[in-house]
């Protein structure tokens, strides 16, 4: 082992290269810290103060996202200091915004009264919608904190709902900064940013406009971000992650191959997110990927085969459709010959659909009359 | 792509051209800007519009449409003036470098200002920036395709970066950016007129032989077939009788609507298979409900060629079928059994016909997909294209020459049109057209003018009015707009109650018979 380069994690003696974090070096040797406001792939901010450490012989605890390993730290990730850290930094986190889960409801002798201003401010009886997919619930639960014995402050900046992808709940933010880093560093948008100082601070676009009169792109990469449930897909708001299952695909829109995660629930899909450690994408989707997908649901689809008869559809069942579509292609082979039929097959469907078109094309219509729109 | 879309952020200088990557390919464009942002490239764009990415961009070129070989053999031009040239490269790996370079001696800036619009000074600095880079990467799109010269586009692309040996090396490569999720598997799978799975002609005896055997068949024609840009007008004159169109929209995506709606009435047999009724179903005499992507097994390859999967993740509405079952019925029912149980079935024969497909199977792919060619069950794919050798052994240089556009100007038509997409809608819109929320974003059709052309037209803003071609004529809603100079106008081609399709120009390019969808010339007048 390099004696140059090693630091010691919870007694344990690591290697790191220079210009590491000490979160990079835990992570790399599946040491666990807590992080919140941390962002894989971007430049740490230590804003959270969650990842906090205790390093020997140093007077303050250091936050383990934005400091440098150095040859011969002796590190402590759970040590009674940090714990009581960590628990005022999440207790604090909690007290400020409409966190109405079960953590913060610890406050007796008000408790009815702050579920019932929750409730008035989400316009909704529902519990917050990141109920269940929470950074700070976990962290919370995780550390036994209560948000209990702070008043109930209305909410300083009225939810965001007018655009049609997503909803922007100020009362839940507790301005970790993640979407500011995914909307500038990881998708390049530069739509969002930390605007006004101190009690009053938001993350506001440029002048603070309402999204969709900014630049936003609605990519919602600061959704997918977003460890509260301060920013949240319009439609699938109330959705329960238990009760939705994850089927991993490709995304049928443009040609990078993003891909995807299907959250489905009862036959239907509920929301599309990007798997973060997958490529070509990264958990990178844009607004079409993300939330273009009713149309899977529409009630527009083609659900029987369909004859035209004298100028007019009707239903048909597929053998009559198949049938009949056979019989005019042998005819017409027959006839005028097979170089009198052509195919288009899809840059929309799968290589398995694209190789039985041009099989078929090929071996059965016995013409090279096959082509595609990749030029269209 | 030669290369990978991670591949962009090693780029030292990015030249992007006929792309507007931020609305048509949006996460990759993450990339270039992130390459620029925090990896130090230096970004080139080039592009009549100005495009999200020419607030990146360190150099944007605004060519006049169809102008690209021009500006292409100008950089040329300066780049062998100036001994710029990777001498070596161009020995070891390419030929005909002499026919290229007599060529663009004639291109010298000032010439191709004339042509182009781009001051010398603009050429000779993007020449150099390019040429000085250790890896320059190449990124363009339909811009650059859709054209009567787009075969000549993209060979002078392919000719500047041979000349500056970015081939064949991480951060450089020419880039087509494919528009659409499977162009890359339909063109792999043999969906061309000349060729079968893996690119192998229908020419080749050899070949025929081989996939005779293997679908135990006799008599595969060998006479390539046509072109979708073909077929259609074929249609119109009887030589064509029927037609099979599966997934696909020809009403709204192809050039010069108008005449391709006569061609599709003239068909004896008119056949769709969609999701949706469209617009080309409509003329169908039979319709073929199929599942849409959420709702099968299979793969797609997307535009670094990497092969992934598509898993079903819900049930597909009441009758709807996959597509390859659908075709594999009618195959059966005119005799020829196509008995497949699954999709991975029907990989299998994939890998075992297509030798750059032939080491990739499901379970290889499960949670990663892999770049072909893999020829080999343990071959870990091919990330960057070229590394020892070009397809034919050595690169060749082409000689090209500027050829203006089909389609000129006059004092009927005196503005030039060009078409693309928005970033809220795909193609012809039967999918995203049905998301409420993309709809609210981008409602309708608009034409981009700049206010020169608003004013001299007396055209204005969110006013409509009528677009006209000598082909046809559409009703938009005007918006009077920085992207556009003067002279040109942009319309979206997804609104099929506005298709802008029915004033582009069917003019074909000789080689690839793409259409100039780019380039035409029409009129504005208030709408009546």
């Amino acid at each position: 082992m390099d004696k140059e380069n090693t630091i010691v994690i919870n007694g344990n003696r690591l290697n790191f290269v220079r210009g590491e974090t000490i979160l990079d070096v835990a992570m790399k040797n599946n040491i666990e810290i807590p992080t919140l406001c941390h962002l894989k792939g971007t430049t740490p901010t230590g804003k959270c103060g969650v990842c906090v450490v205790q390093v020997a012989d140093k007077d303050e605890l250091v936050t383990a996202c934005s400091t440098q390993a150095e040859d011969g730290m002796t590190i402590l990730t759970e040590s009674s200091s940090v714990v009581t850290s960590r628990k005022q930094t999440i207790q604090k986190m909690l007290s400020i915004g409409n966190h109405n889960c079960a953590v913060r409801a610890s406050s007796k002798e008000n408790w009815t009264q702050y579920q019932l201003k929750v409730h008035q401010e989400d316009n909704s009886p529902e519990l917050c919608p990141a109920w269940g997919d929470c950074r700070l619930q976990d962290l919370a639960y995780r550390y036994q904190v209560t948000g209990g014995g702070y008043a109930n402050v209305k909410a300083l900046y009225p939810m965001e709902m007018a655009n049609p992808f997503i909803i922007r709940d100020f009362s839940r933010c507790i301005l970790c900064g993640r979407c500011v880093k995914a909307c500038n560093e990881v998708q390049v948008n530069n739509a969002i940013e930390f605007g006004y100082d101190g009690e009053k601070q938001k993350i506001i676009a440029r002048d603070d406009k309402p999204l969709k009169d900014s630049d936003c792109v609605f990519c919602g990469e600061c959704v997918q971000a977003c460890p509260v449930g301060a920013l949240v897909p319009k439609d699938s708001r109330f959705e329960r992650p238990w009760e939705m299952q994850k089927v991993r695909s490709t995304c049928s829109y443009c040609g990078v191959g993003c891909q995807i995660n299907f959250h489905v629930k009862d036959n239907r899909v509920i929301k599309i997110t990007g798997p973060d450690d997958a490529p070509p994408n990264y958990g990178r989707l844009c607004v079409k990927g993300r939330f273009g997908f009713d149309f899977i649901h529409s009630k527009d689809r083609l659900t029987t085969p369909l004859i035209k008869e004298n100028g007019k559809f009707r239903d048909a069942s597929w053998d009559e459709a198949l049938d009949l579509t056979a019989r005019r292609l042998s005819e017409i082979k027959k006839q005028h010959g097979a170089d009198s039929i052509g195919v288009l097959t899809s840059a929309r469907v799968t290589n398995e659909d694209n190789y039985a078109a041009m099989k078929f094309t090929r071996a059965v219509l016995k013409t090279n009359n096959i082509d595609h729109c990749a030029r269209l | 792509m030669t290369n990978t879309i991670g591949d962009v952020e090693d780029a030292e200088v990015i030249l992007v051209t006929g792309s507007n990557t931020t609305e048509n390919h949006p996460v990759l464009s993450s990339f270039i800007k992130r390459a620029v942002k925090f990896k130090n490239a230096k970004l080139i764009v080039v592009d009549p519009r100005r495009i999200k990415l020419t607030e990146f961009a360190h150099l944007w070129l605004r060519p006049k449409l169809g102008t690209d070989v021009a500006w292409l053999n100008g950089l040329m031009h300066v780049i062998i003036a100036e001994d710029l040239h990777d001498k070596a490269f161009i020995e070891n790996r390419t030929t005909d470098f002499e026919k290229l370079k007599s060529m663009v001696e004639k291109f010298t800036p000032d010439y191709v200002k004339q042509i182009t619009g781009i001051p010398e000074a603009r050429i000779i600095e993007a020449a150099r920036l390019y040429a000085g880079a250790r890896a320059g990467a190449i990124l363009y799109c339909m811009g650059i395709t859709q054209h009567t010269t787009g075969t000549d586009n993209v060979k002078s692309l392919a000719n500047l970066a041979m000349l500056c040996g970015n081939l064949g090396i991480a951060g450089g490569g020419v880039n087509p950016l494919r528009g659409q999720n499977n162009v890359q598997g339909a063109c792999d799978m043999g969906g061309l007129p000349n060729v079968f799975s893996g690119y192998r002609p229908v020419t080749d005896a050899t070949v025929r032989k081989e996939m005779e055997g293997a679908w135990g068949v006799s008599d595969l024609p060998e006479k390539p077939g046509l072109t979708v840009t073909k077929m259609v007008p074929m249609a119109h004159t009887g030589e064509i009788k029927a037609l099979y169109i599966i997934g696909e929209n020809p009403m709204v995506s192809d050039a010069d609507l108008n005449h391709a709606e006569k061609s599709l009435s003239h068909l004896d047999f008119l056949v769709v298979q969609d999701i949706f009724m469209t617009e080309t179903g409509m003329m169908a005499d039979v319709v073929l409900p199929s599942a849409c992507f959420a709702e099968k097994d299979g793969t797609f390859s997307n535009t670094e060629r990497r092969v992934q999967r598509v898993r079903k993740a819900v049930d597909a509405p009441k009758d709807a079928w996959n597509d390859w079952r659908i075709t594999s019925e009618i195959a059966k029912r005119m005799g020829y059994p196509m008995n497949y149980k699954s999709s991975q079935e029907i990989f299998e024969e994939i890998a075992r016909l297509t030798p750059s497909y032939a080491g990739i199977s499901y379970e290889r792919i499960e949670r990663q997909g892999l770049y072909w060619p893999c020829p080999t069950q343990d071959h870990p794919g091919t990330p960057i294209l070229h590394t020892q050798e070009f397809t034919r052994g050595k690169g060749m240089f082409h000689a090209i020459d500027y050829i203006p556009p089909a389609e000129k100007t006059d004092d009927e038509y005196p503005l030039y049109l060009t078409t693309g997409r928005v970033l809220y809608h795909y193609h012809t819109g039967t999918m995203t057209r049905r998301t409420e929320g993309l709809n609210e974003r981008a409602p309708e059709s608009f034409v981009e003018i700049s206010a020169e052309d608003a004013k001299r037209f007396g055209v204005e803003d969110e006013s409509m009015i009528t677009v006209a071609s000598r082909r046809g004529e559409i009703n938009v809603r005007a918006k009077v707009s920085k992207m556009v100079e003067e002279g040109t106008v942009f319309i979206p081609f997804h609104y099929a109650e506005a298709a802008a399709n029915k004033l582009t120009h069917a003019a074909l390019d000789p080689v690839s018979n793409i259409p100039e969808y780019k380039v035409c010339a029409i009129r504005l007048s208030r709408a009546a």
